[in-house]
């Protein structure tokens, strides 16, 4: 097991190298720094001082070289100008010879962000806390309902009761977001003819969140993405119910419950758990409507604000994160299938 | 329950259907069996027949769409019928228990073998966890498997097919039941697996006293294990009565033609053949009116047997023996068998395939999906197969699941390449041409006959464009017209009406699709034809008349035809030679003749012994095989067959655990793969006896 998890762990650091690589080199292509370059200077720089200004700051290196800088494992670029040295790793003030020779990644520098005049990892750990919260809410709401929708729904198939949860779970998966959050504010929220049991705007559940004003965006997220979950959990209870151990646990005499809960839950979890586990990336990014539509500034509001912007080492961070998301998780899910599924084995 | 005396199970004009959205389907009908204490009774017939409907019904499992419409059972007195839910489940399990046909999937991949086997007890005795752990141990040793504590805690798929059926047995057996049904119990079981179950489910019945309902389309097995027998056909019982009346003094066309039709010994493929039923098989909404085997049966007249329910007749003098025929009276059952058309022997001709030292060795690694570098392994599919087929000669290669001869299979097809040694077709080496660059004469040349027509079908082609693309493959014919009368003349050799090219293939039965199979397989005039195991998928009645078919090409081609099979009954009928494998090994090989008399390898002994045989003047030689056949990743040193051979302690010395023995010639083209001495093998004696009439 222990070796499985170190192999694991060492394709995940390649796969996260190579994609970051690719975020990096896109980014960093030219005619985004041209755009940098004027943002930062101004709008009417002719070319001549677009080049300067972007070799004085070190954007000109080769992009491996720019890349092991921000990685931190090549020296950042030190310049010297008019008896000034300026460098990647020099703060402004701080005389060079107290700086490190590295600063990148690794060394926890994550670069400072243009947009907001703050340093990216600032921004990425608060902005990470607030979608986290909102997601680890849309996980305990949306998961344990997703499966008691698909064994239900599964447990008797082509059953009333069947036939009923999966319309529903059709529906809600067939509905955006942005057509149930509206909905939601206009029916839970709007002042003029909604029931005003919630707030329509989640921007106060930032620093105090409650069921009040934190309600609706977890439950459109929610039940988006639960519509999914329990299709496939019905499919795979469904099919669970059909097999012949399943029969065999019938004919020894076990009740229905008991042949639900303790034969064929476990066997009908495989499916469905690696789905859920694809749901964290996806709730990372995918968070983005319902973000902007309560007015909830997290995660998935500073993607947006960073690709909007250009604003290249805070949508550097936002990538590094969610590889690392969508690597961890699935590591997990690996895990979780080789406990759930003993016909697998890892030794 | 109170203590009941009298029969176990009654079941009286039993009658139960499926509803569709179309129509009611009736699966059985107006069926009647009686269990008394203590007795096994036998429920054989053909697939589709009603056999496992009966044993659902009885349990009271038939799904949402079954339903019970006419008849009682009653078990023990009380009917099943009007019984609670509750009540039912106290009676599954503790009072009626049910072994499956697939071990494997009847177990719960995802529970450990010892939850599965205490839960029935803690069920229906509501004991401790502590006791019911002690009786699974004890149940598990009855089953006779090793080492039980750790069977107890492994998983299904931890353990080999034969241990999980034993596992399956056990768990019947944990309340000790009144009554168990086996619902063909080892039809996915090798022959020496299935005579070692047999022989504990036999052995438990009378250690336990409980009462059988033993659900077969095995006649031979039937005869082994029952008491009495029920024939079913199309729904309902034709024949019943017990085994030695119905074998001996059979009252029922169907049963005879049943009889007729499975390779008994004495049966031969040119002097004695076979008797296939002629025709299919109703469908349950297309049976006849009157007697339902009519159509099919020798001795039919109209008037009579087509008008009316036919109800069940006793017979005089016989206990408790009933046929369901208008007629049995009248019909002469000693009649001998009207005289088949006899053909002369061919003989071989010329070598065309000759095999030499041929090994095939796979590298796996220890784990498929998280295998890493070490723990690579070599599995020795085939060992130093050294032999030769002729023209229009049958050699059969025989031996059970794991021992290489569908490997072999591979390589001659070239689906795989040999490791070493040599293939010469027509003295061409082909071992190490893959099947993508061998040219079209070749590929025409080495065909196959799969086991399972269900599968090698395309299920979305005509049965027709299927053959005409095959033809076009092998470049038959100039042009579309020429190829399509080719591919008519085909379906004209297999005996399929011209109209079948234009259906699907799911229209058409198991026995028709095999046929299409076989016409594919000759479609390029293949002169070596390898048959996987091409009957065993189908029913008996079927079996002989696709055997026939396979017979027949074969003697107007002069195919050299290599019949890969585990069933001995049929290669003791069709083949001129036999080829005995275990664990890679050609362990024995000769005439048939040969290989069937003594002296034998041990395991072509057990292996005899093994085998089932319908006929009660046959009086066999019990041999059975302990434990598993060996992986082939792990095989014991020396002799492949040494950790269960009867006869090792003949041989001197360790010698059988050190060297793989030579292969020795005993007879004039008969060799064995053996230590035994001269004098060893020469007293052994025949397996198979057949009482003189």
């Amino acid at each position: 097991m222990v070796t499985f998890i170190l192999r694991r762990v060492g394709v995940m650091v390649l796969t996260a190298l190579c994609l970051t690589f690719i975020v990096f080199f896109l980014t960093n292509l030219y005619p985004n720094l041209e755009k940098l370059a004027k943002t930062q200077g101004n709008f009417r720089m002719t070319d001549a001082e677009v080049e300067s200004y972007l070799s004085r700051n070190g954007y000109l290196d080769p992009m491996l070289s720019k890349y092991g800088q921000w990685m931190g494992v090549w020296p950042g670029w030190v310049i010297e100008e008019d008896s000034v040295t300026r460098g990647r790793c020099i703060a402004p003030g701080q005389p060079p010879e107290e700086a490190p020779r590295f600063c990148g990644i690794l060394q926890g520098d994550w670069g400072h962000s243009t947009v907001f005049r703050k340093d990216v990892d600032e921004i990425i750990a608060e902005k990470l806390a607030l979608t986290g919260w909102l997601m680890l809410w849309v996980m305990l709401l949306m998961v344990p309902s997703a499966l008691i929708l698909g064994v239900l729904a599964g447990m008797r198939e082509g059953s009333r009761t069947d036939r009923t949860l999966s319309t529903f779970a059709i529906t809600t998966t067939a509905t955006p977001e942005y057509v149930s959050g509206v909905l939601f504010i206009a029916i839970f929220a709007s002042s003029a003819v909604g029931l005003q049991w919630f707030k329509g705007t989640a921007t106060g559940a930032m620093t105090n969140p409650n069921f009040e004003n934190f309600f609706l965006p977890v439950l459109t997220i929610a039940l988006y993405g639960m519509g999914y979950i329990a299709r496939m959990t019905r499919a795979s209870m469904a099919e669970v119910m059909t097999a012949q151990y399943i029969r065999t646990a019938r004919l020894k005499g076990v009740s229905f419950p008991n042949i639900v809960l303790k034969h064929a839950l476990r066997n009908a979890l495989i499916a469905p758990f690696t789905v859920i586990m694809l749901q964290f990336p996806w709730l990372l990014n995918g968070v983005v409507i319902v973000e902007t539509l309560f007015n909830y500034k997290g995660f998935g509001w500073t993607l947006v604000q960073a690709a909007s912007n250009n604003d290249i080492e805070l949508l550097l961070a936002v990538s590094v994160v969610s590889v690392v998301v969508v690597l961890v998780t699935q590591l997990i899910s690996d895990i979780g299938y080789v406990y759930l599924n003993p016909r697998i084995s890892v030794t | 329950m109170a203590e009941h005396d009298g029969p176990i199970l009654e079941i009286e004009n039993l009658s139960i259907s499926f509803f569709t959205r179309l129509r009611e389907i009736p699966a059985v009908m107006d069926f009647s069996v009686t269990v008394q204490p203590g007795e096994a009774v036998g429920l054989v017939g053909e697939s589709g027949c009603g056999k496992s409907t009966v044993a659902l019904g009885v349990m009271r499992d038939l799904g949402v769409n079954g339903r019970i419409v006419g008849g009682t059972v009653r078990f023990k007195g009380r009917d099943l019928g009007e019984i609670s839910a509750a009540e039912l489940r106290d009676i599954r399990g503790r009072e009626i228990a049910m072994i499956y046909q697939e071990p494997m999937a009847s177990l719960n991949p995802a529970m450990r073998v010892g939850r599965q086997l205490m839960e029935v007890p803690m069920i229906h005795e509501g004991i401790s966890e502590a006791e019911a752990r002690a009786r699974a141990l004890e149940v598990v040793r009855d089953v006779k498997l090793p080492d039980p504590e750790r069977i107890l805690k492994s998983y299904p798929h931890q353990l080999s097919g034969g241990q999980q059926q034993r596992i399956v047995i056990a768990m019947a057996l944990m309340s000790k039941p009144s009554l168990l049904i086996l619902d063909e119990p080892t039809t996915a079981l090798d022959v020496t697996v299935e005579a070692a179950v047999v022989e504990l489910v036999k052995d438990l019945g009378k250690k336990y006293g409980t009462s059988m309902l033993f659900i077969s389309h095995n006649l031979g097995l039937v005869l082994e294990t029952c008491d009495r027998i029920c024939v079913m056909y199309s729904g309902e019982a034709v024949e019943t009565g017990s085994i030695k009346d119905v074998f001996d003094k059979m009252q029922h066309p169907y049963t005879q033609a049943l009889f007729r039709s499975i390779p008994l010994p004495g049966a031969d493929k040119n002097t004695r053949p076979l008797k296939a039923i002629p025709g299919n098989f109703p469908l349950p909404h297309e049976r006849p009116e009157g007697c339902n085997f009519g159509p099919r049966c020798d001795y039919f007249q109209a008037g009579l047997c087509d008008t009316g329910d036919i109800p069940m007749a006793g017979i005089t003098g016989d206990d408790r023996h009933f046929t369901r025929c208008l007629r049995f009276a009248e019909i002469d059952w000693t009649a001998p068998v009207e005289a088949m058309a006899q053909h002369e022997a061919t003989a071989p001709g010329k070598v065309v395939l000759k095999i030499e030292n041929l090994k095939k060795y796979y590298e796996v690694s220890a784990n498929a999906l998280f295998g890493g570098s070490r723990g690579k392994k070599v599995v020795k599919a085939n060992e130093t197969l050294s032999f030769e087929a002729r023209e229009s000669e049958t050699l059969a290669i025989v031996g059970e699941s794991g021992c290489g001869k569908s490997t072999f299979a591979k390589v001659l097809m070239g689906l795989e390449t040999a490791t070493e040694g040599a293939i010469l077709l027509d003295n061409r080496n082909i071992e190490q041409t893959p099947i993508e660059k061998r040219d079209t004469q070749t590929i025409a040349d080495v065909q196959m006959v799969f086991q399972n027509p269900f599968d090698t079908l395309n299920p979305s082609m005509t049965v027709g464009r299927q053959i005409i693309r095959a033809l076009e493959v092998f470049g038959h014919g100039a042009s579309d017209a020429e190829r399509r009368e080719e591919m008519l003349r085909l379906l004209d050799i297999v005996k399929l009406p011209r109209e079948f090219a234009e259906r699907m293939p799911r229209q058409l039965s198991g026995g028709q699709k095999q046929r299409v199979g076989i016409a594919r397989a000759f479609s390029g005039g293949a002169r070596i034809v390898v048959a996987d195991e091409p009957v065993s998928a189908l029913d008996v009645s079927v079996q002989a008349a696709v055997t026939d078919l396979l017979m027949e090409i074969q003697r107007k081609q002069k195919t050299t035809l290599l019949f890969i099979s585990h069933d001995l009954g049929i290669v003791r009928y069709l083949s001129d030679r036999v080829m005995v494998m275990y664990l890679g090994h050609v362990v024995e090989l000769g005439s048939t003749d040969q290989v069937f008399a003594p002296p034998y390898h041990p395991y072509t002994e057990a292996l005899l012994s093994a085998v089932p045989i319908a006929d009660t003047r046959v009086e066999k030689t019990h041999i059975v095989l302990e434990g598993d056949v060996p992986s082939a990743m792990n095989p014991p040193p020396g002799c492949p067959f040494q950790t269960r051979c009867r006869w090792k302690p003949e041989v001197p010395g360790d010698l059988c655990e050190r060297e793989v023995p030579p292969v020795r010639e005993i007879a004039p083209g008969h060799q064995v793969k053996c230590h035994l001495s001269e004098a060893a093998l020469a007293r052994m004696e025949p397996v198979i006896r057949v009482a003189a009439e």
